[in-house]
């Protein structure tokens, strides 16, 4: 680990005074702001991330879930992931998010882990984490040694030469799916981001996740008014039932006419590709059409459509696509109560 | 001689626990210990003016060093020394001084010793700092320039240069020679059944880290606290090393945070520690990472093939049993892979082959029943395999093959009460129930799959000394170098003393733990109990018969007239069987003996010829129900029943741990663990807890143990052979063969990961009833 300067923030203003300011940016390794630490911390002993400056964002007040006039949800950037899970307003109006939150890291992690590092984490790819392969993600221009090698972890979509890398977040893929915006605010002021702009495919420059500037701090993310409370599901297939990343997952949400057809449905993939995967035409087909296997598949192979492995990862696409299926199925039946374990904190 | 080694740490159970008696549930003595962080591990002794050591770990698999850029390294703040093959200090020159006890045939690995490299992650320097977080930064900006040679890595690219193994590694048989025509009775079989069966590598994830620290006493005596299944192991491959005489070198190891094999032999954090201390001459620490322990050996990859034939009554009329194994290019590590298929059923004709694979890796290394957990997983899928071929119960199939005697040397078992075991297992799991056909179960999105398998080891007994000091005041030290690898060692020594001198369990201390301890061996093969606790039972024997003898000699003693075999020892001292009233406690036969301490001392030496005469072995069934979606392929485990027949229990509650956790460890290989290697770069990539995946609580479902009676006084003079191991063997393939019950698809490589369990394309209903 490379030794680091330590700057605790007083408020906002501070914290991005503090990442711009002289003697940051240095060949080694830009300042990075620190919040819950759960991945950045690893990323520094091995290596992976070596910032020369460290901001901590933990004195500010960004810890708030409030209620916005429109009728949404306001969620603190700094709100810990199982306080967020766990809200009431959350639980009840999004439980899609609720569930996604549940189903990533362990009960640790998710205490510790912040809302905004949630949208910041780094990939799970092997190579990405080990300084002793080439990575372009992590050391631009050295070339993925992921491809051709093990992938089982890797894209099916949206990737590049460059990068196959996945984006390893549970809680992202709601997000897209709920059509949350991402509140930035820097020196040159605020702006906001729709959610489907923030994280970006890989093509030629792997090393930026996300179109954040790397002068812009994450405040808040905001949620719509809530469409999908009745009727979504998040379905995570993974190696082990807790603490793995997603091979595949997939968060549905449906909005039901009284009639019991579909007005609006959400999609998003998650350990599919190099951000959570969505795309308005998958949705597009179920709309006003009855919540039926036949429709959910051909909005599963619109979601899919140019999907391709790595010869590793093949299986990722037809499970995908059944899962697809199984998401929309269990939304359409009622979005399912708390899994065992989860009632409580 | 045996007096208390004052400055070791060695548990005693709370006030109060009070009389025990061997086979009861004793709660750990060292629990309060570990769990309130008293316990101090190998990484947490402190030393003055000590200094950290970091190690560096090689890039590439084959090649050697062309040279160090060191200058960034040296010039950071703090930095002592940075110790390479250049520069290191004076170590022996042949092989011989580097075999450890447990060493296969070959020429071990010699860390730093030259340029040359043989895996990928070995260590090619040390930098010793002031601080660990300066020598883990210099660590970091340590250049190494390689002149790389080509590697092979991957074992099933290279099974055409299989070779026969040098059979060398205490514990190992080669397979024995053919019986009967195997290839001949297959043909005329009117029932058979082939198969390969894959397992990838694994690596043990002990929770605490590989650590030495080696603390130089000012003449230069150096105190080493090592994480070893062997405190003298080590002392002994130190001394031999660096040529320090025997009373130069302690190795104490009081505490230790899981092994499972991986401490069998001196890992290399131990000779760099040592090469530093000596160096610079001052006390050293070298801990490894997470990632590094993924460079010091592993669970060989492994790929086996069987066929076994047999009449349409089930009756099995031929095994063979191929088995083709990696090991590195300077030693044949070797297990016992595919015997096991000779010895657990009846027949008259089988064959038994095992191969090894000379890779660019690090040596292969024991861990948890080697070679039987994937070995005897084969074999019981085969059998299965077997069994819906015949259309014909999997249990029933085992029964009509039950092997009365060991066949290969012709001997009865000492013990075998494994039908008790399936009688036992079948009845508390519901077996009878169970109906024949795959898919025959469901419930919501899953089907439902009960599987069953049997699992064998060795009952291995080696030889011990003990050593007891009984106090006036009733308190009783035993000790002997053993170790306690997490497995309840402390407990069941104790619980063995106390019972036998009639003390509470609050009065007993075992030390343990210490190269000057009298003679124990390695802590492996599930032998600890059987062997070292006949030699504490041994010593409490003679502290029995001489405070006997004190007693009957006293000035009107009671005991005056009473033979040895009248006695018992309970309820603090000695009293008459047939006239409990009639006692004395032991600190009143002390007092008016005038005796301050007794000391004794005991060697225990297997009763070999005896032992020859028969085939020693422990035996489990396990029964196992799992929930598969196969829409996915995922699988959850909901409840596995173990009956073991493993002797006599001395420890009931660490007995019960035993055997429930490696149920866990085998759900864990059945589903889960696997170290992924790029061959391309000769390297293990997923080397971190969060993509090397073992079991986690949210997967396993209901365990139930039961054991079953047996006592085995041929094996041990205490009855007892030993749990560690037998656990896990089976577990597996009662896994895989429920799977095969849900679905109708048999998964014949480990592990059973989603992709190979999920239907293929076309083959399923997404849409399962929710």
């Amino acid at each position: 680990m490379t030794p680091f300067a330590y700057h605790l923030a007083r408020d906002p203003a501070d914290a991005l005074a503090a990442l711009t300011a002289p003697g940051g940016n240095t060949p080694l390794g830009a300042a990075s702001f620190l919040a819950g630490g759960t991945n950045l911390l690893d990323l520094m002993k091995e290596n992976v991330a070596r910032p020369m400056r460290l901001v901590d964002l933990n004195q500010l007040a960004l810890a708030r879930i409030e209620e916005t006039p429109a009728g949404g949800l306001l969620l603190g950037a700094l709100a810990r992931n199982a306080d967020t899970a766990y809200h009431p307003l959350v639980r009840s109006r999004y439980p899609l998010l609720s569930a996604a939150i549940l189903a990533g890291a362990s009960p640790q992690i998710r205490n510790m882990a912040s809302n905004g590092g949630n949208l910041l984490q780094r990939t799970r790819c092997y190579y990405f984490y080990d300084t002793g392969t080439p990575c372009n993600k992590r050391s631009p221009g050295s070339g993925c040694a992921a491809r051709g090698g093990l992938t089982r972890l890797h894209a099916i979509l949206g990737a590049s030469e460059h990068c196959i890398a996945t984006h390893p977040s549970d809680m992202c893929v709601a997000l897209a799916a709920l059509e949350a915006v991402v509140h930035l605010r820097s020196a040159r002021g605020e702006r906001q981001l729709a959610f489907a702009d923030f994280h970006r495919l890989p093509g030629d420059t792997p090393q930026h996740d996300n179109t954040m500037a790397a002068d812009e701090l994450i405040t808040h993310i905001e949620l719509p008014p809530a469409r999908y409370a009745a009727h979504s599901a998040y379905l995570k297939l993974r190696d082990r039932a807790s603490y793995a990343f997603a091979l595949v997952s997939v968060a549905a949400a449906l909005a039901l006419d009284e009639g019991g057809r579909i007005v609006s449905a959400r999609l998003a993939l998650g350990g599919v590709a190099h951000k959570p995967w969505r795309q308005p035409e998958a949705e597009a087909v179920l709309a006003g059409k009855p919540p039926e296997a036949a429709h959910f598949a051909a909005a599963a192979a619109v979601l899919l459509a140019g999907a391709r492995g790595e010869s590793v990862n093949d299986f990722k696409i037809p499970m995908a696509r059944r899962a697809i299926v199984r998401a929309l199925e269990v939304a359409a039946a009622g979005t399912p109560g708390p899994a065992c374990g989860e009632e409580e904190r | 001689m045996n007096d208390l080694i004052q400055d070791l740490q060695s548990p005693v159970a709370d006030a109060g626990t009070g009389f025990v008696r061997v086979g009861m549930p004793v709660s750990r003595v060292d629990g309060r210990a570990k769990v309130t962080g008293e316990a101090r591990y190998a990484a947490e002794h402190p030393a003055h003016d000590l200094a950290y050591g970091v190690v560096v770990g090689s890039t590439i698999a084959r090649g050697s060093i062309a040279g160090f850029r060191l200058r960034e390294a040296l010039a950071v703040p703090g930095v002592v020394e940075i110790i390479t093959h250049e520069n290191r200090p004076r170590m022996r020159s042949f092989d011989l001084f580097y075999k450890d006890m447990t060493a296969p045939a070959g020429a071990p690995f010699r860390p730093l010793y030259d340029g040359e490299i043989h895996f990928s992650g070995q260590p090619v320097a040390l930098v010793v700092a002031e601080t660990f977080e300066a020598a883990r930064y210099a660590a970091s900006l340590v250049a190494v320039d390689y002149l790389p040679q080509q590697h092979e890595t991957n074992l099933m690219a290279h099974l055409a240069r299989s070779h026969k193994p040098k059979p060398l590694k205490a514990g190992f048989s080669p397979p024995p020679d053919e019986r009967g025509d195997a290839e001949a009775a297959l043909l005329a079989a009117p029932v058979r059944i082939e198969a390969e069966y894959y397992s990838g590598v694994e690596h043990h994830n002990p929770l605490e880290l590989f650590a030495s620290t080696v603390i130089r006493g000012e003449d230069g005596h150096l105190t080493i606290y090592d994480k070893t299944q062997s405190s003298q192991n080590s002392r002994w491959y130190v001394s031999r090393v660096f040529g320090l005489g025997k009373d130069k070198v302690t190795v104490r190891n009081p505490y230790v945070g899981g092994a499972f094999g991986s401490g069998l032999r001196p890992q290399y954090q131990l000779p760099l520690a040592v090469m530093a201390a000596l160096q610079l001459r001052r006390s050293v620490r070298v801990v490894l990472t997470r990632q590094q322990m993924f460079s010091l050996g592993h669970r060989p990859e492994t790929l086996q093939r069987i066929k076994l034939g047999a009449d349409h009554d089930g009756r099995l009329r031929a095994i063979v049993h191929e088995a083709v194994a990696e090991t590195s290019r300077y030693e044949d590590y070797v297990e016992v892979v595919v015997n096991w298929s000779g010895q657990l059923y009846a027949c008259d004709n089988v064959k038994l082959l095992y191969r090894l694979v000379a890779l660019d890796q690090s040596s292969p290394m024991d861990m948890r029943a080697p070679g039987a957990a994937h070995g005897v997983h084969a074999l019981e899928v085969a059998m299965d395999e077997l069994a819906w071929a015949l259309r014909l119960d999997p249990l029933e199939l085992r029964l009509r093959n039950y092997a009365e005697q060991d066949q290969m040397k012709g001997l009865p078992f000492s013990s075998k009460a494994l039908r008790d075991c399936y009688e036992q297992g079948a009845r508390r799991f519901g077996w009878a129930r169970r109906p024949l056909a795959p898919r025959s179960m469901r419930a919501g999105s899953e089907l439902v799959g009960w599987g069953m398998a049997t699992g064998t080891w060795d009952a291995m007994q080696m030889f011990a000394r003990a050593g007891a000091v009984l106090h006036a005041d009733g308190r009783l030290v035993v000790s002997s170098a053993a170790t306690d690898i997490g497995t309840g060692t402390y407990t069941a020594m104790c619980t063995l003393a106390a019972d036998a001198l009639g003390l509470r369990l609050e009065q007993v201390m075992f030390q343990l733990g210490d190269s000057t301890l009298p003679v124990a061996p390695i802590e492996g093969g599930s032998s600890h109990v059987a062997t070292v606790g006949s030699a504490v039972a041994g010593v409490c024997e003679k502290l029995r018969k001489r405070l006997f003898r004190m007693a009957r000699r006293l000035d009107n003693s009671p005991f005056a007239k009473a033979r040895f075999d009248e006695v018992e020892f309970a309820g603090g001292g000695l009293r008459l069987r047939r006239q409990p009233s009639v006692a004395m406690s032991v600190e009143e036969v002390m007092a008016a003996a005038g005796e301050a301490r007794l000391e004794e001392k005991y060697l225990m030496l297997p009763k070999v010829l005896k032992q020859k005469q028969y085939l020693r072995a422990t035996h489990s069934a396990v029964f196992c129900e799992v929930r598969v979606d196969e829409a996915f392929g995922t699988v959850r485990v909901t409840r596995v029943v173990s009956a073991v027949a493993a002797g006599r229990i001395i420890s009931a509650k660490t007995a019960r741990s035993q055997v429930s956790g490696a149920v866990v460890w085998g759900i864990s290989q059945a589903l889960h663990e696997e170290t992924h290697a790029d061959h391309r770069l000769g390297r293990f990539m997923n080397h971190n807890l969060a993509e090397y995946h073992v079991t986690v609580n949210a997967d396993v479902g209901d365990i139930d143990v039961i054991f079953v009676d047996e006592d085995d006084r041929i094996v041990s003079a205490i009855g007892a052979k030993g749990v560690g191991e037998i656990g896990i063997v089976g577990v597996a393939a009662a896994v895989c063969n429920a799977i095969f019950h849900a679905t109708g698809r048999r998964v014949r490589s480990t592990p059973m990961t989603p992709e190979k369990v999920m239907a293929p394309e076309g083959d399923v209903s997404v849409s399962a009833a929710l």
